[in-house]
């Protein structure tokens, strides 16, 4: 005799896809013409991302300091920090960058990720600084983006703060110096 | 290490969407066009073949983990060994090397590299902000960093220091569409004119919608083995395989982010001389490299190769070339890393007619004739670009071109090169952070 307290049918509910009728050709032969069944499904989480040994280039950003790095050893300096020196292993160490800079390269962005669609266009950037090795990827702001131009290249730009800081590298962009 | 040959290939019809069919079973028509074109059945495949190696790039694309076991049951290769590899866009083309590597060490005598890509399950927006992704998530992505944006910087940058033109990058897209028109595979065949190209819609300035390659579902595979494995392939078929010899394997890297790439010397191959790169042409007398308008990995991958192969002036040894051009720009950077012409001649080497397909009408005025066709089939700005399955797509192409048997897989053998004795296929993944080349010689 069936036990009454357990149950014997998985109950039914309302969330999730629900398809009813859902047509079947009779004829097992025929089953290979069905059309695919595609589900849209959402997919979100919230994901916990550490900056680790980076973290005070964000923090730097939100007290309006540019930070790069500098290897103990060999000199060499990061416009975009590195806390390993790339040319020989070496530790770094955090310095005070300067404000100003050379546009190194640009473009303008028409399209860009889902995340950016609604920000376009904007102009994306690297820029170099004296004395530093690498380059630095920012945004461009105060230029026209319909007037894009290889003249931009070269151009002298200065770096300009968010005021209220979102912890992210677009918390320091640059326009023209 | 033992000579590795290249037995056969297959590849599925590159599409924006595959819905009718899951990837493991996209990739089951690759694998059984590529017995079917040698005369294996399928159970004696499974009898001899040693074991495999998967390619695929985004698990964000599949949001399945572990896909490439899925491939492997379905194509009935349990228990046999098995790995996958992932390089961002370079991934076909590690897949192949790995395969190589397989049979070269001895520990296998056939053994199948499959590939795929199913990009097709979010929209394209979204497609590329899981492709930005292969980006510092820290300090590129949240800027607004996208991949076009990277090449569309790195050009400007090309440009900037060698005089490159947007018409030259056109060139590259008419020549490589026109090209596909011939190529059955294709997921863009057109006609079209520099005019066209440039009147697209800007994606990301100066690069336009016709100067990008765009996302597909789609699977490859390649058959490849040692002497004895053809032996045990003939043995089977009772028919003599004709087999192409990989000669020349080489890989390099470079930093994820663009910003980190050194200014330093450029790295020369066998017929370049230091003093090629000094001089008033180059931005303060001398090139620095590869700064962001090089590969450097690019570079390294094709010394490697080339030293294996004993090529030592690459355009006058190579008959074709199937190269990596997600961007008509990355086609024009990628002819300098190869060596096709010096740094800082791309632009003028790309509308020159010399890596043209002879015998097509490309309605351009070009100067001279073909040397060295790259991308006789339309790259993967015609072709698709279903990320896991391209590097090995171009396998399956320079295979068909080295056998001779583009006209029975094509259908049309206009793309067929004469009489080709060598090709090169290049793999290229992010903006230049992993890329390998490969050489296959007529056996
Ligand atoms: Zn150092």
């Amino acid at each position: 005799m069936a036990d009454k307290t357990i149950p014997t049918q998985i109950e039914e509910t309302d969330d999730g896809q629900i398809l009813f009728n859902v047509p079947l050709p009779k004829n097992p032969e025929q089953f290979k013409d069905l059309s695919p069944i595609i589900l849209k499904q959402p997919y979100h989480i919230d994901y916990i991302h550490s900056y680790g040994q980076d973290s005070p280039w964000f923090a730097g950003l939100a007290n309006k300091r540019l930070l790069g790095t500098k290897c103990q050893k060999c000199g060499y300096q990061f416009a975009t920090p590195k806390l390993s020196c790339m040319e020989c292993g070496s530790d770094c160490d955090w310095v005070e960058m300067p404000l100003e800079g050379n546009l190194h390269t640009f473009t303008v962005c028409e399209f860009g990720s889902e995340e950016f669609l609604k920000e376009t266009p904007y102009i994306l950037c690297l820029v170099e600084f004296e004395g530093f090795n690498t380059l630095l990827l920012s945004r461009l702001i105060g230029v026209n983006p319909r007037e894009a131009s290889l003249d931009w290249v070269g151009m002298k730009v200065k770096a300009k703060f968010r005021r209220n800081s979102k912890f992210k590298p677009t918390d320091v962009y640059f326009v023209p110096a | 290490m033992r000579p590795v040959y290249v037995v056969s290939g297959g590849v599925s019809k590159f599409k924006k969407a595959r819905p009718d069919k899951t990837f493991q079973a996209i990739v089951k028509e690759a694998v059984v066009y590529a017995l079917q074109d040698i005369g294996l059945d399928y159970r004696k495949f499974l009898e001899i073949v040693d074991g495999s190696v998967a390619s695929y790039f985004s698990d964000h694309f599949t949001r399945q983990l572990m896909a490439g076991i899925m491939v492997q049951d379905y194509l009935g290769l349990t228990p046999k060994p098995s790995h996958r590899v992932e390089g961002g866009g370079a991934t076909g083309g590690l897949c192949f090397q790995e395969a190589w590597k397989s049979v070269a060490s001895g520990t296998m005598d056939l053994c199948l590299a499959y590939g795929f890509e199913t990009m097709s399950h979010v929209n394209t927006w979204k497609g590329n902000e899981f492709i930005a992704l292969a980006s510092d998530v820290s300090f590129d992505y949240p800027v607004g960093g996208f991949y076009s944006g990277y090449y569309a910087m790195m050009v400007v940058r090309h440009m900037k220091e060698y005089g490159t033109t947007v018409e030259q990058m056109a060139h590259v897209s008419v020549k490589n569409h026109r090209n596909a028109l011939y190529n059955s595979y294709a997921q863009k065949r057109q006609k079209l004119t520099i005019g066209d190209v440039r009147g697209a819609p800007v994606v990301a300035w100066p690069l336009t919608r016709l100067d990008i390659c765009v996302m597909s579902d789609g699977a490859a595979c390649t058959l490849v083995a040692s002497e004895e494995g053809i032996r045990k392939i003939e043995k089977a078929t009772g028919k003599p395989v004709n087999a192409v010899k990989i000669t020349g394997i080489g890989r390099g890297t470079d930093a994820m982010r663009m910003s980190d790439r050194p200014h330093k010397d450029v790295i020369l191959l066998p017929h370049e001389k230091p003093e090629d790169y000094v001089g008033k042409k180059f931005v303060g007398g001398k090139l620095k490299y590869p700064g962001i308008h090089s590969f450097r990995a690019g570079r390294v991958a094709s010394l490697n190769a080339y030293k294996q192969a004993g090529i030592t002036d690459p355009l006058s040894q190579i008959d074709f070339v199937e190269l990596h051009d997600a961007y008509t720009s990355s086609e024009i950077q990628t002819y300098e890393d190869m060596g096709l012409c010096r740094y800082g001649e791309g632009g003028e080497f790309a509308a020159s007619g010399k890596t043209f397909m002879p015998g097509i009408d490309y309605g351009l005025k070009l100067k001279e004739k073909p040397v060295c066709p790259v991308n006789p089939s339309g790259g993967l700005i015609a072709c698709g670009h279903p990320v896991g399955a391209t590097g090995l797509m171009q396998a399956v192409f320079a295979t068909w071109q080295l056998q001779g048997t583009i006209g029975k897989h094509f259908g049309d053998k206009t793309l067929q090169v004469k009489n080709p004795k060598r090709g090169v296929i290049h793999s290229h993944a992010g903006t230049g952070t992993y890329v390998s080349v490969s050489i296959l010689e007529k056996n």
